[in-house]
């Protein structure tokens, strides 16, 4: 479903993304992970070309996103993306913000946008409060709403940024569970995270980036059990023992 | 056959003396009143924090009745309304000198300054309250601590404000015209009565408020790259 | 002075109605309302061309905002007074000349405050309107747009009251606003000139200062109103 080949991309004289080649099946669960600066949010936005690239191809179920042609809002509306501040439009109700793309850009009626809305914020268990507006909500109960809000869109592929960086601990679990049921449910998703608790259980593969490269991919499994590259080793050491015992 | 834009006016000649001393005019008014105004700025700044809370109504009422008028207004209360209050010795004395460059350098310096006072408070305030208790503590006058510690600190952060103030400055010298002043926008005008030429009048007095606001815009921004704000 | 006001109150509230057209106070009150009305959208236009991601877009618009900021209302006045009529063909009066040039100053400045709002947004609401597949001018009117006027609120009060201020200067195209009905006042009294200038100061200064107040308390209550519904 999507073909990233060979992509190149600087920020003035940094190199961001050095010469990434990747492929995501449909109904795929992928996970992008490594230190900060390595490139993962980086990759992600040029996905949706929320960045642009400077060399290279990206190709989403058969559209070449970066293409001068491309008719880019109409791509970007069947790509759902959740960002790390959850962006909320804080002047509308819970409501209106899953039901405005819909009617505006799907077409459809009010009333019918609002049952799909209300279906879907009950999906994320948060249909109480479709009449609230995003200033009253939690951060885990807005990251939710904002979820449904791109569900809404009914889109084939779902692109997450960070998705639980911004939360208090306690609210991190509430929005991995409504991911973990995504996937489930066959929703085809690229996640850049930290959360390695949910890369194993739930990702089909792990992507490990370094300095704008991808260094090593593979099967969750695989990925956690028989690490290869050493920065790989060290980026996961550092990870479970965050506080190394003096000898 | 006149030509649509007559260079030569603007460079030689009699009407290219009238602008040019419009416009020196016109950077005369801005200097002295400059000067004048941030003077009192920090005065009246320094009035509005004081913990006597008279003065700083006071300094609350003055800037707010200088504000929320119009310039042109305090032009023609200084200089048609003003000079009737003085006694009349200093009245004459006046009149014999320059009545209509004084009222506007007198109504130019309290409006600039009623803003630049706004500015220079905000940026005193924005200097942590600890710098002045710490000057405090060690033995220095209020006054002593402003000026050895504080207002150091505030210059910086309060000059781009004022430079912007400054620009304001130099664009409201033109309303000194309602009142007889000879500065760039009565010449410009003295000019075009005189000449109909009125594109190549204005577009030189349009060329120099620019060029001018151009220059004030460059000097800010130099100054916020060569002297950055830096916070503890 | 209560005889000053007592004989001419109605000369200075509406000019020479109905005698003659609509002057003083009200009409310095029409005029900034209308000018303020009209410069708003112009202004709008101007503030979101001046952030939209099109190089051809940006540039031009922002030179002009640039140009019109450098330059004194007083010379926009000018250059509207003697090249309008040549623009429209026809003998253009006072009252759409001043309206004209406030609208182009006011629209510039409005498109800096409505920039500043926008760029205060953050990219984030953007971003994410535009990841749903709404186009850029799609997304200003339904996401940006709502939320920076909303926000900008207490700044356009503000702007209206400098657009008050800036109506004195009809006074030297000989508009019949309320300066130029308090000098013709003084030259018919000739013996009260700081009186009659002190009472023009004074409507200015309970007008403005009104509205300036209006939009302190604005930005507070607006502020208020968001920590409620945050905390609800």
């Amino acid at each position: 479903m999507i073909q990233i080949e060979k992509v190149n991309k600087w920020y003035g004289g940094y190199h961001a993304l050095v010469d990434v080649t990747e492929n995501v099946a449909k109904g795929e669960v992928v996970v992008v992970c490594g230190p900060s600066g390595s490139g993962k949010s980086t990759l992600i936005r040029t996905l949706n070309r929320l960045e642009p690239i400077q060399s290279g191809r990206i190709v989403i179920d058969g559209v070449d996103a970066h293409g001068a042609r491309v008719k880019l809002n109409t791509f970007r509306s069947h790509i759902g993306f959740v960002f790390q501040q959850f962006n909320l439009f804080p002047h509308i109700t819970v409501l209106e913000n899953c039901t405005l793309a819909p009617t505006r850009l799907r077409g459809l009626k009010p009333a019918e946008a609002r049952d799909e809305a209300l279906t879907l914020l009950d999906r994320v268990g948060l249909a109480s409060k479709a009449r609230a507006y995003p200033g009253e909500l939690s951060g885990g109960q807005q990251q939710r709403v904002a979820i449904a809000r791109a569900l809404a869109m009914r889109p084939p592929l779902m692109l997450f940024d960070e998705p639980t960086s911004a939360l208090d601990p306690e609210m991190v679990g509430e929005v991995l569970l409504v991911m973990r049921d995504l996937a489930r449910d066959g929703m085809t998703m690229v996640c850049v995270t930290h959360e390695m608790g949910f890369a194993r259980d739930v990702a089909d593969r792990v992507l490990f980036m370094d300095a704008g490269r991808v260094l090593e991919r593979a099967v969750s499994s695989d990925f956690f059990a028989r690490p290869e590259h050493p920065r790989l080793r060290q980026f996961l050491s550092d990870i479970r023992t965050p506080f190394p015992v003096a000898a | 056959m006149t030509p649509i834009f007559d260079l030569n006016l603007l460079l030689t000649g009699t009407y290219h003396d009238w602008l040019l001393s419009g416009l020196i005019t016109s950077l005369s008014l801005t200097g002295i009143s400059l000067a004048l105004a941030l003077h009192l700025a920090i005065i009246i700044a320094l009035v509005r924090l004081s913990p006597v809370k008279l003065l700083q109504w006071s300094g609350f009422a003055f800037v707010e009745a200088i504000r929320n008028v119009p310039l042109l207004a305090h032009m023609l209360f200084w200089y048609f309304g003003a000079p009737e209050l003085l006694p009349t010795a200093l009245r004459e004395w006046l009149y014999a000198r320059n009545v209509e460059a004084t009222s506007a350098i007198i109504a130019l310096t309290l409006y600039t300054a009623a803003y630049m006072s706004e500015d220079v408070r905000s940026g005193i305030r924005s200097i942590p309250g600890q710098q002045f208790e710490a000057a405090r503590a060690l033995g220095f006058s209020f006054v002593a601590s402003m000026r050895l510690v504080v207002l150091p600190q505030a210059l910086r952060v309060t000059i781009p404000p004022l430079i912007s103030q400054t620009l304001n400055l130099w664009k409201d010298t033109s309303i000194a015209t309602v009142i007889g002043v000879a500065e760039l926008m009565y010449q410009a005008a003295k000019v075009e009565s005189a000449s109909f030429r009125s594109f190549e009048a204005f577009a030189f007095a349009s060329a120099c408020y620019l060029g001018m606001s151009l220059l004030i815009t460059g000097a800010a921004a130099w100054y916020q790259g060569r002297f950055p704000v830096r916070a503890a | 002075m209560i005889e000053l006001i007592d004989t001419y109150w109605l000369y200075f509230l509406v000019g020479q109605y109905p005698h003659g057209p609509l002057g003083g106070l009200a009409l310095t009150l029409i005029l900034a309302v209308l000018g303020l009305l009209f410069a708003f959208p112009l202004g709008l236009v101007f503030g979101i061309a001046r952030v939209s991601p099109w190089r051809s877009v940006r540039w031009p618009v922002s030179a002009l905002i640039q140009i019109v900021r450098g330059t004194p209302l007083l010379m926009v006045v000018f250059w509207a007074y003697f090249f309008l009529p040549s623009l429209t063909g026809q003998n253009t009066d006072q009252f759409w000349t001043m309206l004209v040039a406030l609208v182009v100053f006011d629209a510039a400045y409005l498109a800096e405050i409505i920039r500043a709002g926008i760029q205060a947004l953050g990219k984030g609401q953007t971003e994410s309107a535009r990841s749903l597949g709404f186009s850029y001018l799609v997304a200003m009117r339904l996401v940006i747009l709502p939320q920076v006027v909303r926000n900008m609120l207490p700044s356009l009060v503000n702007q209206f009251v400098s657009t008050i201020k800036e109506t004195s200067l009809g006074y030297i195209i000989g508009l019949t606003e309320v300066s130029f009905i308090a000098t013709q006042i003084n030259t018919q009294v000739l013996t009260r000139p700081a009186e009659v200038y002190l009472l023009l100061g004074l409507t200015y200064f309970i007008l403005c200062f009104g509205l300036s107040r209006f939009a302190f308390w604005l930005e507070r209550h607006l502020q208020q109103r968001t920590m409620a519904k945050a905390h609800a």
